[in-house]
Formats: C-alpha cells, sequence, structure tokens
C-alpha cells in the first residue's frame, strides 16, 4: 500500500500527544535501514512491542554525529546495498498504526531537493523528519518543503543550547522535541548525567510539545531514568548493536518489551 | 577576498551544518576570532612568532633554469621553507594561539598525510597545550614517519577505523570528539573548510602567504603583478591564502585538484563535514572516497569559498593525474634542486602542461604556491618510481 499525504498516514505531534494524554511514557525505538535482510521484520514487531512510533534511519556514508555503533550499522546497510530510493519503497509496504520518522544527514536531503525528499517521504508513508545536521540556523528551506508535504520537522536540542535558542527550536521544530542527553554522539551509556534531566526540564518550560530523551538509553534502566524528566525516550544503539551481534528479531524485541514494561511502572 | 555573510557563505557555498551540540561552540569560536583578528595584540604577537619561530617571510625564488625550459618566467613561493615544512603552519600558529587566548588546554586536529598533524603537534608542545591527532588507520600506515615525529612531539595519534581509514573518516571522528570537550578543546581544522567561521579563519591565518608574496612580486616583475597565481587545491587553504593576495589584481587565479579528488572539476554541490560546497557522491548523496598519490589532497570536497570563486568565474580549476605529479616533482628536483611535496607538484604538473599553450602563453609571469617540502614523501616515491 502506498500512502499518500493526505492518506491514513498518522500525525505524528498529534499523535504522540494523544498517546501521552493517557499517562503513556513514549518509547521511540530507531532502527538503520537496511541493516539486515529482516529489518522491517523488526520494525513491525517493534510496533507490536510497544512501540509509540519508529525511526529509521536512513543510511550515510559519513555519519558524524554517531558512536560506532550507528556508523556500524550505517556501513553494514550501505555495504549491502540500501538506498534511500530502496529503503523508503520498502517502507511504504508497510501498514503500521504508529508514525515512522525518517532520521539522517543533510547531504541526502540535499542531494535528492528538499521539495522531492520531503515529497518521496510523505508518499511513503513518513510523518516526521530528523535532519541530525541541519540546525535551526540552516532549517528554514527545509522546514518549509516539508511542511508542503505535510511531514513535521524534529529539531534536536543539546545540554548546550541556551533557553532563548531552546525555545525556538521547539516553536521552529515540531512532531517532539528531541532532547539529547549528552555533548557526545549516540551510543550506549550505563546511566545518564544530569544533563539529561536538566536538558529536558529547560525544554519542557518552554514548550507544551511532546519531550523525548535520546542518545544512551540502553535498557529499562536508563529508559526510566530518562522518562521521569521527559516523555518518553528514543533508543537506538542498544538495539542495533544486538542487531549486528546477530540477535534474531525475536531476541532483538525482547530489549523493547522490557523498556515497554518498565516505562509502565513510570 | 571578502568575510562572508553572517551565515558563513560564501555565495550560494559554506554554512554551519552542525548538531546542535556544536552550535554554541561554532559561535563562540566566530566571536573569539573576530576580536582577536581585530586586535593589535594578538595580530602583533602572531606576526612575532610566525616571523622569529616559524621563519616567515618565506621567500619567491625564481625558477631560472626551469623557466627557460618552459618560456614563462616562473617564481615559486617557498612555503616548503616554512618551519615543519608546509604552510599548514600558518593556519596552526593562529588557532593555538587563539585557543590558549580562549583558555583551552587540548587541541584536537585531523590528518591526512600529517602535515597538519605535524604541524598541530609542534604548536601544542609551543604553547603548553596537549594535542591529540585522529588519522585514518590506513594514512597511519601509510605516513608511519609522521605518526613517529607527532609522538615525539607529545601528541597522541588516534588511529581511525572506520569507512575508507583516511582524511574524510579521521575529520568525521575529531568532530565526534569534539562534540563531548568543546568546553576544554580547540579543534583545529587544518583547512578552509568546516562549519562557519572555519573556512573564513583559516583563509585569514592564510593570507599572510598572499600578501608577502604580492610586495615580493613587486619587486621581482617589472610589471608587479604576475600575469598567473596558482597554487594546489585540497581542502584549499594555502590557495585561499595566496589567491587572497591577489584577488583585486588582473592575475588570473588557478587551483589545481587531484584527478582522483577534484570535486569542483567532478563533483556536485553537498553539504560534509559542517558545509555546503563542491563533493565527490553519488546520485544517492553518499559521499564517494578520493583517490590521489598525494594524502593531502585525498579529500572529497573543498572550502566553501573555491566553490564561490569557481562559479563566480574569478578562480578557474584544473586538475593533475597521478603521473604528472610524479613528473613535476623530479623536474622541478632536477632543475631547481628542490624536493617538493607531492601535493605542490600537483600546482607543478599544471605549469609543466599549460606552459606555450594558449592556457599559458610564452612569456608569461606565474607565481606558483610550493606548499611544502617532499621529504615526507621520498619513501612513497621511491616505491612509485620502481
Ligand atoms: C604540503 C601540502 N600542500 C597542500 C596541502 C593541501 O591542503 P590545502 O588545500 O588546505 O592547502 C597539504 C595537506 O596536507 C599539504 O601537506
Amino acid at each position: 500500500m502506498t500512502r499518500t499525504a493526505t492518506g491514513d498516514r498518522p500525525q505524528l505531534e498529534a499523535h504522540l500527544r494523544e498517546r501521552r494524554s493517557q499517562k503513556r511514557k513514549l518509547l521511540v525505538p530507531f532502527v538503520t535501514a537496511g541493516v539486515s535482510a529482516d529489518w522491517l521484520d523488526l520494525v513491525v514487531a517493534l510496533v507490536e512491542a510497544g512501540a509509540d512510533a519508529i525511526e529509521i534511519g536512513l543510511p550515510f556514508s559519513d555519519p558524524m554525529l554517531e558512536g560506532v555503533t550507528i556508523q556500524q550499522a550505517s556501513q553494514r546497510a550501505l555495504e549491502r546495498g540500501m538506498t534511500t530510493t530502496r529503503a523508503l519503497h520498502a517502507i511504504a509496504e508497510l501498514e503500521l498504526d504508529v508514525p515512522l520518522i525518517a532520521m539522517t544527514y543533510s547531504n541526502l536531503i540535499k542531494r535528492h531537493g528538499y521539495e522531492d525528499f520531503c515529497r518521496r517521504l510523505s508518499e511513503s508513508g513518513v510523518s516526521g523528519l530528523i535532519p541530525v545536521d541541519t540546525p535551526l540556523d540552516e532549517a528554514g528551506p527545509l522546514i518549509k518543503a516539508a511542511r508542503t508535504n505535510h511531514i513535521e520537522t524534529v529539531l534536536v536540542a543539546a545540554p548546550s543550547t541556551p533557553d532563548d535558542r531552546l525555545k525556538q527550536i521547539a516553536e521552529v521544530g515540531s512532531g517532539f522535541v528531541y532532547a539529547s542527553t549528552v555533548m557526545g554522539t549516540t551510543g550506549e551509556r550505563t546511566s545518564l548525567g544530569q544533563q539529561a534531566a536538566d536538558l529536558a526540564g529547560r525544554v519542557r518550560a518552554c514548550t507544551d510539545r511532546p519531550v523525548l530523551l535520546g542518545f544512551g538509553i540502553s535498557g529499562p534502566e536508563t529508559a526510566v531514568e530518562a522518562a521521569r524528566h521527559a516523555d518518553g525516550v528514543v533508543m537506538g544503539a542498544a538495539l542495533m548493536r544486538r542487531v549486528l551481534e546477530g540477535q534474531t528479531v525475536d531476541e532483538v524485541t525482547g530489549l523493547a518489551r522490557q523498556v515497554r514494561e518498565a516505562l509502565e511502572a513510570v | 577576498m571578502a568575510e562572508p555573510t553572517a551565515d558563513g557563505r560564501f555565495g550560494a557555498f559554506g554554512g554551519c551544518y552542525v548538531p546542535e551540540a556544536l552550535i554554541p561552540a561554532c559561535r563562540t569560536l566566530e566571536q573569539e576570532f573576530r576580536t582577536a583578528w581585530a586586535d593589535p595584540a594578538f595580530r602583533g604577537e602572531l606576526a612575532r612568532t610566525l616571523k622569529l619561530y616559524a621563519g616567515r617571510p618565506t621567500p619567491v625564488t625564481p625558477a631560472t633554469r626551469l623557466s627557460a625550459e618552459l618560456g614563462v618566467n616562473l617564481l615559486l613561493k617557498r612555503e616548503d621553507l616554512a618551519h615543519t615544512g608546509s604552510h599548514k603552519i600558518n593556519n596552526v600558529l593562529g588557532q593555538g594561539l587563539l585557543a590558549r587566548r580562549m583558555g583551552r588546554t587540548r587541541l584536537l586536529a585531523e590528518t591526512g598525510a600529517g602535515q597538519h598533524g605535524v604541524a598541530t603537534a609542534t604548536v601544542g608542545a609551543l604553547l603548553g597545550l596537549d594535542v591529540t591527532v585522529f588519522m585514518g588507520a590506513k594514512d597511519v600506515e601509510r605516513q608511519e614517519l609522521n605518526v613517529f615525529r607527532m609522538e615525539l612531539l607529545g601528541a597522541t595519534v588516534v588511529p581511525v577505523t572506520t569507512g575508507g581509514q583516511t582524511l574524510a573518516d579521521a575529520t568525521s571522528e575529531a568532530f565526534r570528539h569534539w562534540v563531548g570537550q568543546s568546553e576544554t578543546a580547540h579543534y583545529c581544522i587544518g583547512s578552509t573548510m568546516g562549519p562557519h567561521p572555519y573556512p573564513w579563519m583559516v583563509r585569514e591565518f592564510q593570507r599572510v602567504i598572499g600578501e608577502e608574496a604580492r610586495g615580493q612580486c613587486a619587486e621581482l616583475l617589472p610589471a608587479g603583478v604576475p600575469d598567473v597565481v596558482v597554487a594546489c587545491v585540497g581542502g584549499g587553504s594555502n590557495a585561499a591564502g595566496t589567491f587572497a593576495g591577489f584577488v583585486d589584481t588582473s592575475a588570473q587565479l588557478v587551483g589545481v585538484e587531484a584527478a582522483g579528488g577534484a570535486a569542483i572539476g567532478s563533483g556536485s554541490p553537498g553539504i560534509l563535514h559542517g558545509f555546503d560546497s563542491y563533493l565527490l557522491q553519488d546520485d544517492d548523496g553518499q559521499v564517494l572516497e578520493a583517490h590521489s598519490v598525494s594524502a593531502g589532497l585525498d579529500y572529497p570536497g573543498v572550502g566553501p569559498e573555491h566553490s564561490h570563486l569557481a562559479d563566480s568565474g574569478r578562480a578557474r580549476y584544473v586538475s593533475a593525474t597521478d603521473d604528472e605529479v610524479l613528473h613535476a616533482l623530479r623536474k622541478l628536483a632536477q632543475t631547481e634542486g628542490i624536493l617538493a611535496a607531492l601535493e605542490s607538484c600537483h600546482a607543478l604538473a599544471w605549469v609543466l602542461r599549460a606552459a606555450g599553450t594558449s592556457e599559458l602563453p610564452s612569456g608569461s609571469t606565474v607565481l606558483l604556491t610550493l606548499s611544502g617540502r617532499g621529504d615526507k614523501d621520498a619513501a612513497q616515491v621511491r616505491e612509485l618510481l620502481k
């Protein structure tokens, strides 16, 4: 099924707000498109395990913000022949009741053209876009193209972001505010620092958009710690490491299930 | 060459495409550089250090025998005679003094051939700053001697094992580390690339090449200004510094890329390492690996100001093949007694090819920036000439 811009594609922010209003902490797992032969099965299984949205990483050759795990996942996906076009064709076949968010780097978006890229996301049933190396100041033309195509552009906030800028990020971006737990790259961590709590608090003080903490969410403990301060979490490297190690879809999904359960108690 | 726009653009190119976490660091750097560059005390200290430590001004040498053979009047701006053996020291002294002024205690750097790494290790030792250099694992192997030099100078060299394991990967890795340490470490980028303000700042620190050469040409040439100014282009720092001294003259500006890394010659606009510029990439936007005998030009992108100079027509960009470069290296060695870096030999290769043609008619005067000395390449050249 190929969905259209006005089709049954769930709106990202509306969906997250609705789930949040049910007093539910949000879980957004991340999957690198093409990381394994059965990556699409993994996406479906993660939704069944209780994901509230899925972040799909469109692999880029030079991922400047990724730690070792997601670098390797991207490299593996590219070696397996994944491209933006293939990933979007594959995604378009999925029938999910949660929104999909594409995460990628500016060069892929620019190469396809802002307008074209966003239109193709939309036609593939994607609801949101996280352009990780396009900061607020450079995001104008992209956000405009995204809006025309009903794509919500999620911007990242970092511990180093001053308050006045946080406010702009929350206003100009949509979907949710992606708050990075650390000054650093993606990757698993054993605990989250005070920085994460502080940032989530500062973001919440300036917006009522959903706030998700990401980077370093490795399992139930870090997820619970993060969810105490935010509306939910994004979990990536912990899942991708398991895929790279050769775990089955079931085994990988097991971690998401544990996190989901742990979040019920927050 | 003028200041970029407030958002760091030279025409359509440049900008600041970095993860949000690095935005404050880039902003602070821009302000600090702007203030320092307007401060006579900072300028004075830099000028003094360039003179007493790095050995500036470097001479302009008429290449007499080679000129006679080619039928053009060739002048060489001798950056090979600067301390550490290349122009890289000009930029690193500037950034090192700035980092110290900003209270930073560490320098991070990427390096390909190791010239920028050695320059950074050198300045770190001079100023008492810790230095970590990221270098592709392949380059660590190819440039063993430079790795040892950096370590002797007290720097830590980190081999990068991701991707193609060369300069582009080392640069990505340096950025990753900078994200986590931007409050204590200054990322000392080695060329006119990276997010704003780097391309502008590095060009300003390299401007000394062009300004000296302008004065030296005025003394050596009856016309005062050469007909053609030529330099090799990797990220583009020695070329940008050279062009800055001549952009307001009638001189034709020529940049020479490596044929296997010709971002302007065979790339298309794209975004990598924080800036928008010509880039070698496939249809999907995946970055392609560059391939050149010279590790210093083995980079898939080019500084944004060069993309602008190319599009606006003020400078022209050509390329030279590995074979032409090796030939040029021998030619210069045997006619002038100068063993030049493989990078610099790209500029010379174009002069050898163009001399006597409509591109460079007989009787033309040419200023060529000899960006570095060739000692580092001796072992590799021996292998290649076997
Ligand atoms: C001697 C020499 N020339 C030129 C370059 C290329 O750099 P750029 O284009 O920034 O001058 C290098 C880089 O390593 C170098 O070592």
